[in-house]
C-alpha cells in the first residue's frame, strides 16, 4: 500500500511539473520571430565570450538567426558610432556603457526599452536585476539630469564598482592593514614604497590621457570629497571642478600619485594597474572590483599571475573611518539600434541574455563579473565559487547601495573627461604652479565646452 | 660625319577623315583614360566630402546637420590648441624624418660593400618593415615597460631606474620618435643602398686614378649622385611623420597633457572620440595642405637635382 502510495504521488508530481511547465513554455511564445536575422556587435570581453558560448541554443529555442562580430575595445565604439549614424540598422544589438549611451540617445539612435520591458516570459523576474545597475542605464534625455529617470536605453550585462585590492601576502609581511581613510592610505604608501625592489610601488591607478582614467578610483573619490562636475546655473550648465572640494581633492590624488603611484602612472589603463598587482609590482589597485579578480583566478590549479591567490579586497578608503563610500558604476550593457528592422527579435535576445538562467550560467560556469541578478550574489555556488577571492563579496555589499554613476549626464562627456584626464597629467607633471591654477584652466576649458547647451530647449 | 637622309614615304600619307573612322575606335583614347578619370573622382570623392563636411556642424550626436559656413575654421584659427597641434606635428616629422634620414644613409653607406655580413644585415633590416607600426608600439610598450621591460632591466646595469620613457613630457616625443625610427629607418636604407647600387662606376674609377680623397669623392661624387634616391626617401617619410597616428595614439593618445597631440590625433580625438566631424575635418584639411606643399617643394627639388646628376642642367 505504501509503495502504491508513494507510486501515486511520484506520477502525480511529475505529471504537475510537465504541466507546469507546458503552461510556462506555452504562456511565452518564443517562436514568435522565428525566421529573423539579428546583427549583435560586441566588445572583446568576458561576457561576449559567456554569450556567443550560448547562441546556439537561443537559436534553437527562437529559430532567430544571430550574427556577431567581436571588436578590441580600443576600435569598438568607433564601430559603433559609424553603424549607428549610417541609420540603417546594420546593427541590431550592440553592448555599450551608459556614457556612450548618453551621446547615441541624444541622436536618436537608441530604442527605449521600457515598453518591451512588459513583453517578458513568465520567469524572467525583472525585480531580480540589480537595480541599481538597470537605473543607471536609464535617463530622461536632459544635460544635467540624473540618471534613473527617463528612457531605459539598455540592461545591464554586467558593472562594476571601484574597491581596494591588496596583496595580503605583503600586508602580512609588512605587518600591515587596508587602509580605510584617505590619511591611512597615504601612510600605507609611503610604508610601501619600493617594497620588491625599485621598480616596485605601493599602488596602481590608471593615468592614461582619456576618461577611463577619470571614471573609476578617482571620480570614486572626487564624490566622496563632497565635490560635483557640474551644477546647473541660469539653465546652463557651469563646470565646478574648480571648486574648493575639488581643489582638495585633487591636491589629494596628485599626492598619491608622487608617493604611491607608478613611474609610468600617465600610461597606465585598467590594464596596466591591475596587471602591476597580478606581477607583483604594485601592492594595491584602486580600481574596478573585478580587474583584480582577472590576476586572482586560480583555474584548475592554473595561477593567472604570479600572486594569483594573494589578492584580497577592502571598501574603498574614505575621509574619515564610518563615512559612507560612494562609488561610481560603470556597466557593460547592451543597447537595441533604434533603426534596427528587427527590434522584435533583438528584444527576445536581450531578454534570453540578461534572464536568471544564463546570468547564473555567465558568472558560475563562465566568469562574467559582477554578476548582474541579486539571485546569482545569494547563489551559495558562486558564494563558493567566490571565497578564493577574500573581501570581494564583501566589499562589494559594504558599497552596492551607495554605487551610482557619479557623473553629470550630458553630451560632451567624453570632451571633458578627456580634457579633464589631460590636465591631471599636466598637474602632475608640474606644468602649473599648482593644483588650483590647472583645476581653473580645466574648469574654463569645459565651461566652453558645453557652453552652447541650453537647458530651457530641452 | 654627315647624317643619313631620311627615306621618302613611297606613297604619301593618306589624309584622315575623322568623321570615316569607326565610332568605336574614334572613343577609344577616352576608355584609355577612364580608369585614371575614375581614380581621380575614386579620390576628389572624399576629398570633397571632407571639405563640405568642414562647413557643417555635422556630428554623430546631431540628428540635423546644418550649414555654418567658416564657423569650424575660425574656431580652428582662434584655438590655442591647434597651434599646438601644429607645432607638435612639425617637430615630430622634423625629429623623426632627420633622424631616420641621417642614420640611413650612413647604415647603406656602411652597408654598401657586398660581402655576407652585409647581405645577413640587409635581410635582418627588413623585419621592422614586416610589423605593423600599432604591433611595434605594443612590443616596444612592454621592453619600456619600467615594471616587466628588458630595457628597463638594461639600464639597471648602468644605474638607471624608472626611466620615463613615454610617461614624461620630457622623453615621450624622444619614445615615439625611437620607434618610429625602429619601424621605418630600413626602408631609408633599402632605398638609399638601391640608389648607391645604381650609381655608375667610371666616376668613381675617375676619381680613384686621380687619387681623390674618400672624403672628396663622398662630397664631390656619390653625395651629388645620390641626392635624388635621399629626396624619394625623405618624400616618403616626411609624408608619413606629418600624419603620424597609430605610434602615438598607441604608446600614450597624445599625453602626457597635450605633449604628443598632433594634428592627425587632435583631428581624430574630435571627430570620432567627441564624435564632432564638423570640427575635425579642418585640422585634417590643414594637415593636407601642409603634407601636400611639402610633398610638391621636395618633388620639384628631386627632379632638379636628377637633372643635375644626369649632368642636363
Amino acid at each position: 500500500m505504501k509503495k502504491l502510495l508513494s507510486l501515486t504521488l511520484c506520477v502525480a508530481m511529475i505529471l504537475s511539473m510537465v504541466v507546469v511547465s507546458g503552461q510556462a513554455e506555452a504562456a511565452y511564445d518564443w517562436k514568435k520571430h522565428e525566421g529573423e536575422t539579428i546583427q549583435v556587435a560586441f566588445v572583446e570581453h568576458t561576457t561576449a565570450t559567456a554569450i556567443i558560448s550560448k547562441i546556439k541554443e537561443f537559436e534553437e529555442l527562437t529559430g532567430i538567426t544571430v550574427e556577431t562580430s567581436v571588436t578590441p575595445e580600443a576600435n569598438y565604439f568607433d564601430k559603433v558610432t559609424a553603424a549607428l549614424s549610417s541609420k540603417t540598422g546594420s546593427i541590431d544589438l550592440f553592448m555599450s556603457g551608459a556614457y556612450q549611451l548618453w551621446d547615441y540617445s541624444t541622436a536618436g539612435y537608441v530604442e527605449d526599452l521600457t515598453s518591451y520591458l512588459t513583453d517578458v516570459a513568465p520567469d524572467y523576474d525583472f525585480e531580480d536585476l540589480v537595480q541599481s545597475a538597470v537605473a543607471a542605464l536609464r535617463w530622461d534625455g536632459v544635460p544635467g539630469h540624473s540618471v534613473g529617470d527617463g528612457a531605459q536605453l539598455g540592461l545591464p550585462l554586467c558593472f562594476e564598482l571601484y574597491s581596494l585590492a591588496y596583496n595580503k601576502r605583503i600586508f602580512a609581511e609588512k605587518g600591515l592593514t587596508p587602509p580605510k581613510t584617505y590619511d591611512e592610505l597615504l601612510a600605507v604608501c609611503e610604508a610601501l614604497k619600493e617594497w620588491n625592489g625599485r621598480d616596485s610601488y605601493a599602488l596602481a591607478i590608471r593615468g592614461a590621457r582619456d576618461w577611463g582614467t577619470i571614471h573609476p578610483g578617482y571620480m570614486s573619490t572626487f564624490a566622496n570629497f563632497g565635490a560635483k562636475d557640474f551644477e546647473i546655473v541660469d539653465n546652463k550648465l557651469v563646470s565646478r571642478l574648480d571648486s574648493a572640494e575639488s581643489i582638495a581633492m585633487n591636491e589629494f590624488w596628485v599626492k598619491l600619485i608622487e608617493v604611491g603611484g607608478a613611474p609610468s602612472w600617465s600610461k597606465y589603463t585598467w590594464y596596466e594597474a591591475g596587471a602591476d598587482l597580478g606581477a607583483g609590482k604594485a601592492a594595491m589597485l584602486f580600481d574596478a572590483d573585478n580587474n583584480g579578480i582577472t590576476q586572482n583566478w586560480i583555474k584548475d590549479g592554473v595561477p593567472a599571475s604570479a600572486e594569483a591567490g594573494n589578492i584580497a579586497w577592502a571598501v574603498m578608503p574614505v575621509a574619515k573611518e564610518g563615512d559612507t563610500p560612494y562609488s561610481n558604476y560603470w556597466t557593460w550593457a547592451m543597447a537595441m539600434n533604434g533603426n534596427s528592422d528587427a527590434k522584435g527579435a533583438a528584444w527576445y535576445f536581450l531578454q534570453y541574455f540578461t534572464n536568471k538562467e544564463f546570468a547564473s550560467y555567465a558568472s558560475i560556469t563562465e566568469y562574467n563579473m559582477d554578476p548582474i541578478r541579486t539571485s546569482v550574489w545569494e547563489d551559495p555556488a558562486f558564494i563558493e565559487k567566490m571565497k578564493q577571492h577574500e573581501g570581494y563579496i564583501d566589499s562589494f555589499n559594504a558599497t552596492i547601495d551607495s554605487t551610482s554613476i557619479l557623473f553629470t549626464p550630458q553630451p560632451e562627456f567624453f570632451v571633458t573627461t578627456t580634457e579633464w584626464a589631460a590636465t591631471l597629467q599636466d598637474i602632475v607633471s608640474g606644468q602649473y604652479a599648482s593644483v588650483e591654477e590647472g583645476m581653473k584652466a580645466l574648469t574654463e576649458k569645459i565651461n566652453e565646452a558645453v557652453s552652447y547647451i541650453d537647458l530651457s530647449n530641452y | 660625319m654627315q647624317s643619313q637622309p631620311r627615306p621618302k614615304p613611297e606613297k604619301a600619307e593618306k589624309q584622315i577623315n575623322y568623321n570615316e573612322v569607326p565610332a568605336s575606335i574614334r572613343r577609344r583614347p577616352y576608355y584609355i583614360v577612364l580608369p585614371g578619370l575614375i581614380i581621380l573622382i575614386g579620390i576628389m570623392i572624399p576629398f570633397v566630402t571632407a571639405i563640405t563636411l568642414s562647413l557643417t556642424n555635422f556630428s554623430f550626436k546631431i540628428p540635423v546637420t546644418k550649414f555654418v559656413f567658416l564657423k569650424n575654421w575660425i574656431n580652428l584659427f582662434t584655438n590655442k590648441d591647434f597651434y599646438q597641434a601644429l607645432g607638435v606635428t612639425l617637430r615630430y616629422a622634423l625629429f623623426a624624418t632627420g633622424t631616420q634620414m641621417l642614420l640611413g644613409t650612413c647604415a647603406a653607406l656602411l652597408l654598401r660593400k657586398d660581402n655576407w655580413f652585409s647581405r645577413l644585415l640587409k635581410v635582418l633590416f627588413t623585419f621592422p618593415l614586416m610589423v605593423a607600426p600599432a604591433i611595434a608600439v605594443l612590443v616596444w610598450q612592454l621592453m619600456t615597460s619600467n615594471t616587466v621591460g628588458v630595457l628597463e632591466d638594461f639600464l639597471n646595469l648602468f644605474g638607471v631606474y624608472n626611466f620615463p620613457w613615454a610617461a614624461s613630457r620630457q622623453t615621450a616625443m624622444f619614445t615615439a620618435v625611437l620607434i618610429d625610427t625602429w619601424v621605418n629607418l630600413p626602408f631609408v636604407i633599402l632605398l638609399v643602398l638601391a640608389g648607391i647600387q645604381s650609381l655608375p662606376k667610371s666616376p668613381f674609377e675617375a676619381a680613384q686614378v686621380d687619387g681623390a680623397s674618400s672624403w672628396f669623392t663622398f662630397k664631390t661624387l656619390t653625395l651629388p649622385l645620390l641626392k635624388p634616391f635621399m629626396y624619394i626617401a625623405l618624400l616618403f617619410r616626411l609624408m608619413a611623420a606629418l600624419q603620424e597616428f597609430g605610434i602615438i595614439f598607441a604608446l600614450t593618445k597624445g599625453g602626457p597633457g597635450n605633449t604628443l597631440m598632433n594634428l592627425s590625433l587632435t583631428g581624430y580625438l574630435t571627430g570620432f572620440t567627441y564624435q564632432n566631424i564638423g570640427k575635425s575635418m579642418p585640422y585634417l584639411l590643414v594637415l593636407w595642405m601642409i603634407v601636400n606643399i611639402s610633398a610638391k617643394f621636395i618633388v620639384k627639388r628631386q627632379r632638379r637635382l636628377t637633372l643635375e646628376a644626369a649632368g642636363k642642367q
